[in-house]
């Protein structure tokens, strides 16, 4: 008995710890979705709650498609991602959704070569070769001939993709969707699709973690996936024919034709661009912003938050590889800040 | 001695010596196991784990406090959906019950023992989640809890059936109720037994990772109060154990110690404890 | 001397309002009812969740029939969606991780049940009891960082070599696979296969075992040729109740499996089970349909470890009380 009383008597103490725990933090707002900007998301709503401590904005990284679904099933107050939600998704929302470019980034195709140390070339007919299970040896000439010189392996290629609804699968299939026919009528693009090859990963992080520990993997991720894990990346050859790396040069590049002709609702994909500089596997990603908030401090919160991302925000990008938003489409964003009610 | 003895004699000591190599290896294994966790995992215990919170992303100095906590407060729910339900629900068994009824729960509670904890998350998440339009610790206690109860009710019936018909009729000498002589005689007869079943439902719980997926979520912050989404240590351990940081890497060890250290601890303290000190067998 | 517990409950009740007000007063009705309830709760709460399956796999179940058993398409874009990829994984890791845990496991209780000292055959189940609740999160900890690079660069090529020409093992080695998912599988069940068999063999009655050495028959004779029999419908449990663990097994799996739903005959290969693909792909399904299917794959996991436990506690109860009276767990 003389235990059951200490540990009730400790519950009792653990439960006023965690209400006393309770009282920093008056607005609490819950999102999730993409993987692909989780690292500056992850720095931005950080940065943003040692701005306004009594503001935590918990940002789960579950990949687009959940960030999708949890918005619509409404468990999260917005969500995030990097493949624009389409007409029948946002039928499914009981409010309208708006849709606000935060951050450019890059897809790229990233591999573990030991032997290997020159960077490789990546035409658009080897990356769908090899992602549809076709060119299966890293010595196949669809490489080789873009990589001359280059001392490429007979081992097999292992294909490494998403296991989970993502909007990086959405850019990736939606470029190879642009480029390839064949792709096109097999598998399409989409957030989460029927991989004719390939292990799985979960998120940015788990493909990473597999190119990482399988060798001769190739996977597509975030830039900054690649960069903060030293993995190395290829270059693709874009619409004017120059291979092109993903830095911030050339995925700007990608998206300066785009922000002139930016639709309202900011839905757009800047894969395969026209311009010798552009990096073809580009995208904006968006955060997913319900119309509506029934809760005056969330929307508030919320406001802020976009206005500061899209000013103060953006200086923290470029020291983790993500392009800033262009001037024309803050500008646009801005204005469509008051839709928000 | 003929050839044939010979071979039998010879068969004799090889077969059973392999079976000794079976338990060698099948023991051995939990020693490995928490060898590993040690020379991994206890190198990266450190003040910042225990202490900070997560850092943003690629970043290091972050730690794993909010997680532990949510685990704490997880557990407190588990113990306070599961248990009350559990103990009068093997009250009931033990002492009220006829012969159909005990025979479903008690058929039932196997069940629901060996039920995959991922169905029972995704349970949890449209009985709790899509009504409360929230992801929280609530729902996420809720799961655990439902795992509590049938290892509860059982142990529950079991200790109380163990314990002798003469405390029990002493007590109908003295004039009590049936009510009164199980709760002033019987239950505290068995406590101590009825105890060490909580604990270890408790433990096991602690561990379960899959029903929290849908259910606690996920939180890089303080979760204050329980209608919030809250870091627990499983989840922490497979979202950083499934990604590219080393630094992630290093701290999914750690937490893999701090979590095996408290289950096997009180998994050793509990099994100990009941041997020694219970004076009613489990017949 | 009536021994029951149930010796003082009255022989008639008196059910006129006084006395019916006293034995309320007195407490026991209350006591009855509230247990009852307590109890009964489990009941809801189980069939409320067969329930909660049933409904929302709805729309999945009327579109693909029992067709969803035997196709082996997951295609979300197209909205065609089958179960035989998971349940093959499934069961190929569950198949992998009993041939390599029942031989361990029954071994192992042989030698604690019929030689090691009463002591140190309690001692060691005590560990095995231990390892049994290791949390799973851990063993898909070590199964990533060690046993997956273990795989890759000794174990399956040294496979390859020596087995190569099975169709098992054959195809590149990435270290990850149903091979690997069944053996992390494999250590976290033979703790179950240990515990119980052990128990079924104590509760086969000495005299057997005495009967035979009387004969002239070796220890091992003994116990293979007549203990483990007599005992083998209890073992038989044992083995099914570590199917149904091994079959709901979430997080140890979907860290080593690959996540690929490929049915494929080289256990090198990645594949997908129906835990891990819930555990995946759950909270993100956009479209009633694709969730639909998930539900029904979580339906068919529950009733698949609802029909192998309810086998598997009858054939244990059968054996152990047809021995020395040792009640089951």
């Amino acid at each position: 008995m003389r235990l059951l009383k200490a540990f009730a008597v400790l519950s009792a103490l653990l439960a006023v710890a965690a209400m006393a725990i309770a009282e920093g933090a008056p607005v609490l707002l819950n999102a999730a979705g993409a993987t692909f900007p989780f690292p500056i998301y992850s720095k931005w709503f950080d940065q943003y709650h040692q701005l306004h401590p009594g503001v935590q904005i918990n940002y789960q990284s579950i990949g687009s498609g959940g960030g999708i679904r949890q918005l619509l099933d409404k468990t999260v107050d917005f969500g995030a991602s990097d493949g624009p939600m389409s007409d029948d998704q946002l039928k499914q929302a009981s409010v309208p959704i708006l849709h606000f470019p935060t951050v450019l980034g890059a897809a790229l195709p990233s591999y573990n070569l030991p032997g290997v140390k020159e960077e490789l070339n990546f035409t658009p007919e080897a990356l769908a070769g090899i992602f549809l299970g076709k060119v299966t040896k890293w010595n196949d000439p669809a490489l080789s001939s873009a990589n001359p010189g280059v001392k490429l392996p007979g081992d097999d290629i292992v294909v490494v993709h998403r296991s989970d609804g993502s909007g990086t699968t959405y850019i990736w299939t939606d470029y190879l969707s642009k480029v390839s026919s064949e792709w096109q009528q097999k598998v399409g693009k989409a957030t989460s699709v029927n991989w004719p090859v390939g292990l799985g990963g979960k998120g940015n992080e788990g493909v990473s973690a597999l190119i990482q520990q399988t060798p001769d993997s190739i996977g597509y991720i975030e830039l900054i996936y690649a960069v903060q894990n030293h993995l190395p990346y290829g270059k693709v050859k874009n619409s004017s024919s120059v291979f092109v790396k993903a830095d911030l040069a050339s995925v700007s590049a990608a998206a300066a034709a785009a922000a002139k002709f930016m639709p309202d609702d900011f839905r757009v994909s800047i894969t395969n661009p026209e311009g010798k500089a552009a990096y073809p596997i580009a995208s904006f990603t968006w955060l997913l912003i319900p119309s509506k908030f029934s809760d005056a401090g969330k929307r508030d919160v919320v406001k802020d938050f976009l206005k500061w991302m899209m000013t103060d925000g953006q200086q923290f990008c470029e020291p983790l590889a993500y392009a800033k938003l262009p001037k024309d489409v803050v500008t646009k964003e801005m204005k469509a800040i008051s839709q928000i009610q | 001695m003929s050839l044939r003895l010979i071979w039998r004699k010879s068969l004799n000591a090889v077969m059973l010596s392999l079976t000794g190599l079976c338990a060698l290896i099948t023991v051995s294994a939990l020693f490995f196991i928490l060898g590993y966790l040690v020379w991994n995992g206890g190198k990266d215990l450190s003040w910042n784990f225990f202490t900070r919170l997560p850092a943003p992303v690629g970043e290091v100095g972050g730690g794993m406090a909010n997680a532990i906590l949510g685990s704490m407060k997880l557990l407190l729910l588990a113990a306070l959906f599961g248990v009350p339900v559990g103990l009068l629900g093997g009250v009931y068994l033990a002492e009220f019950g006829g012969r159909t009824v005990p025979f479903l729960v008690r058929y039932t509670a196997d069940l629901l023992n060996g039920a995959p904890s991922i169905v029972i998350g995704i349970f949890a998440y449209t009985i709790v989640v899509i009504p409360m339009h929230h992801f929280s610790t609530v729902a996420g206690g809720f799961a655990l809890g439902i795992m509590v109860i049938p290892t509860v009710i059982r142990n529950t019936e079991s200790f109380l059936r163990g314990v002798p018909s003469s405390l029990r009729e002493g007590s109908f000498a003295l004039g009590a109720n049936r009510w009164r002589m199980i709760a002033t005689v019987v239950v505290p007869a068995a406590s101590r037994g009825i105890l060490t079943g909580v604990l270890l439902a408790l433990a096991r719980v602690a561990g379960e990772t899959a029903p929290l997926l849908f259910t606690a979520f996920g939180n890089r912050f303080w979760s204050p109060g329980w209608m919030q989404p809250t870091a627990s240590l499983p989840v922490v351990i497979y979202t950083y154990a499934t990604g590219p940081y080393e630094d992630w890497h290093e701290q999914a060890w750690a937490a893999g110690l701090v979590l095996l250290g408290l289950v096997l601890v009180t998994n050793i303290v509990v099994r100990a404890f009941l041997s020694r000190g219970i004076s009613f067998e489990r017949t | 001397m009536a021994t029951a517990p149930n010796a003082a409950a009255p022989a008639a009740l008196d059910w006129s309002p006084r006395a019916l007000l006293r034995r309320i007063r007195g407490g026991d009705e209350i006591a009855h009812l509230i247990t009852l309830l307590a109890a009964a709760s489990l009941l809801l709460i189980t069939a409320l969740l067969v329930y909660q399956l049933w409904i929302h796999s709805a729309e999945a179940r009327q579109k693909f029939g029992w067709g969803f058993f035997v196709t082996s398409k997951w295609d979300p874009v197209a909205g065609d969606f089958g179960a035989l990829t998971f349940i093959y994984g499934t069961l190929v890791t569950s198949v992998v991780a009993l041939l390599l845990a029942v031989p361990l496991g029954v071994g192992a209780a042989i030698f604690l049940a019929e030689l090691a000292p009463p002591k140190l055959s309690s001692y060691l189940t005590f560990v095995s009891d231990l390892l049994a609740a290791v949390p799973s999160v851990i063993y898909g900890l070590l199964g990533v960082f060690l046993l997956v690079p273990l795989m890759r660069t000794e174990i399956q090529p040294a496979l390859k070599k020596g087995l190569g020409f099975l169709p098992f093992f054959q195809g590149p080695a990435y270290g990850i696979g149903f091979l690997t998912a069944g053996i992390v599988l494999a250590v976290m069940v033979v703790p179950f296969v240990l515990s119980v068999s052990r128990e079924v063999l104590l509760a086969v009655p000495r005299d057997q075992r005495e009967a035979a050495l009387a004969l002239g028959a070796t220890k091992w004779e003994s116990t293979w040729r007549v203990v483990v029999p007599a005992a083998r419908i209890g073992i038989f449990g044992s083995v099914f109740l570590a199917l149904a663990r091994a079959l709901g097994e979430t997080m140890a799996v979907t860290m080593v499996i690959g996540n690929n739903p490929k049915i494929a005959a080289s256990l090198f290969s990645p594949g997908y089970s129906i835990a891990a693909v819930l555990a995946n792909e759950f909270s993100e399904a956009t479209g009633n349909l694709y969730l639909s299917a998930l539900i029904e794959l979580g339906l068919v996991l529950f009733l698949l470890t609802f029909i192998l436990n309810g086998l598997a506690r009858l054939l244990i109860l059968v054996t152990t009380s047809r021995g020395s009276g040792v009640l089951p767990t």
